[in-house]
């Protein structure tokens, strides 16, 4: 899921358009066999989430935020893979930190810019099928569903996501939170993101100010239910 | 039975040691014993609550629109009018009725802390002190007095090699604190936490300064033996307004721009006076430890030489 959208055509494009020292560093690091990660493109455009989320967010979080994870994640893991061949343990030890906070950042964002959708294609539509049954029979109904995540995601204190996830071992959904860039694994190795809301403030502040509820009763109104129901009918068969 | 006094001692025998300050360089009313005492228990009082609790939001001590352009009034607005509002009207209402009423902030704040198993008003209480120690520690655009003291200074180019090695310091510490946090600058005193034990061999070497972060609301009160002087907000509210996500501006903005060193040295002043009050403390028990100790031993017929008696 997230793996597609790093690797398509668009993506490269992207790349080529954007600061050529980081194209120059990302041609230096391909020629030594190390894979260099770029920002996904996002299929809509940065207004077509209002009045839900801004435009100018959209802009910020996805232009600057994400990219700056991408950008320090390659660089964190061309000091990896410097340190590997030296054996130098302390720093490869040291640099653990910063792979799981951008990398994490990197991987929380993809799937968050799949979560969501404008609503002329789609966004905010209730899932069916599959999916729905299941949060009917974990949740009770589609409502509860939704104040469990607003509670939890509410309540969490400092930066993090709310996430529901698919327990693939126990066989069944469960909403969790993670700190700062953590991604979900972290919680729980069998556990799979199917739908991710970004409560940093920086995915709402310019908008919502400190009223981060209002964020949280809002973002239902983009949520792309068509990418979670292909994930969980994938990851459940 | 003498133990040997550390080679840098000033001579402060206890004629120099002056009254014991009881307020703690960060405006703690509580003394240090008390400070380093959690052992309280928590139990909601039974009967009629007596609704003792109520913290102000302090404001702070300059209009909201006196750090233009750096912090805009509309920030001072949201951040100590929504943010640091809702912290103080919440740790309120969590501690009415409860056995956290009735204490000092800072009281609250190592107490529920609970030695790392948080109580759940530690994150309100340690933000309402974070947030009243920050406003604190800036000062008006064009205020006047901006520069660390002879003394702040004399140390500073000892621990960081320079003023601005503290500055780079303290700016990637800020740069580099993942998630919503706060990087502080603090004199570090150099106590053994392990009850009564002294450390034998004091010098003014091990007090030193430092720079540490924190993630949340965690602020160095919990770990002990931290004199906090400087602070940097670092969760995104505190700057995405006027800077959005361009954090090291925000950061180095503050440092060249807003950092009221008049407070800072005075912080400095404070945490060495209460430092070196507890050291005129420790040299006072060992003494007296030591004088029981050779009474006891000494035989009956022992000759004992001036030195070994404690004057006055």
């Amino acid at each position: 899921m997230a793996a597609r959208s790093l690797l398509n055509r668009k993506t490269l494009a992207t790349v080529l358009r954007r600061d050529s020292a980081a194209l120059g560093a990302t041609a230096a690091a391909h020629s030594r066999g190390l894979h260099t990660f770029t920002l996904p493109d996002l299929s809509y455009d940065y207004g077509a989430l209002e009045p839900a989320i801004s435009g100018e967010i959209m802009e910020l979080h996805h232009k600057k935020h994400h990219q700056t994870y991408v950008t320090n994640y390659n660089k964190a893991l061309e000091q990896l893979h410097d340190a590997l061949p030296k054996g130098d343990a302390s720093t490869i030890v040291k640099l653990q930190s910063a792979i799981k906070f951008n990398g994490g950042g990197h991987i929380n964002h993809s799937i968050f810019w799949n979560n969501l959708a404008p609503v002329r294609e789609g966004g905010g539509e209730p899932p069916k099928g599959s999916l729905g049954w299941a949060i009917d029979e974990h949740f009770g109904s589609f409502e509860k569903l939704v104040q469990k995540v607003n509670a939890e995601g509410a309540a969490l204190q400092g930066s993090g996501w709310v996430w529901l996830g698919l327990d693939k071992e126990l066989k069944r959904l469960v909403v969790e939170t993670t700190a700062n860039q953590d991604p979900l694994v972290s919680k729980g190795p069998g556990l799979v993101p199917l739908l991710g809301i970004d409560v940093w403030e920086h995915a709402y502040y310019l908008q919502y100010k400190n009223v981060r509820p209002d964020y949280l009763k809002n973002i239902w109104k983009v949520i792309n239910w068509k990418y979670a129901s292909e994930v969980y009918d994938k990851e459940s068969s | 039975m003498v133990l040997p006094l550390p080679a840098t001692t000033t001579p402060t025998s206890s004629s120099s040691c002056s009254a014991f300050l009881s307020r703690h360089p960060n405006g703690f009313t509580s003394s240090a014993s008390e400070f380093s005492n959690k052992q309280r228990r928590f139990i909601r009082k039974h009967g009629p609550a007596k609704i003792s609790a109520t913290f102000e939001l302090k404001p702070p001590p300059y209009p909201l629109n006196a750090l233009e352009p750096i912090m805009s009034q509309e920030t001072l607005e949201y951040h100590w009018g929504k943010h640091h509002r809702t912290y103080v009207e919440n740790l309120n209402k969590q501690i009415v009725g409860t056995d956290l009423d009735g204490l000092s902030l800072e009281e609250v704040v190592v107490n529920s802390y609970n030695k790392g198993d948080l109580l759940p008003a530690f994150n309100n209480a340690a933000q309402v002190w974070n947030h009243d120690f920050f406003w604190e520690s800036m000062k008006p655009r064009g205020g006047g007095g901006g520069k660390p003291s002879e003394d702040l200074l004399k140390l500073i180019d000892r621990d960081f090699g320079s003023f601005e090695g503290f500055v780079n310091e303290f700016k990637t510490a800020a740069q580099t604190q993942f998630g919503s946090g706060w990087v502080w600058f603090a004199y570090k005193d150099s106590r053994l936490d392990v009850g009564n034990a002294v450390n034998p061999l004091r010098s003014d070497e091990d007090k030193k300064l430092v720079v540490v972060k924190s993630p949340n609301a965690v602020n160095p009160l919990i770990w002990g033996y931290y004199y906090p002087l400087l602070t940097i907000d670092i969760w995104e509210h505190a700057y995405y307004i006027d800077f959005q996500n361009r954090r090291p501006d925000y950061i180095s903005m503050f440092m060249d721009k807003l950092v009221s060193w008049e407070v800072v040295n005075s912080r400095f002043e404070n945490a060495k006076a209460t430092v070196e009050q507890m050291e005129c403390e420790d040299e006072r028990k060992r003494r007296q430890e030591e004088e029981r100790f050779t009474i006891d031993e000494a035989p009956a017929n022992a000759v004992f030489p001036d030195t070994d008696i404690v004057s006055e």
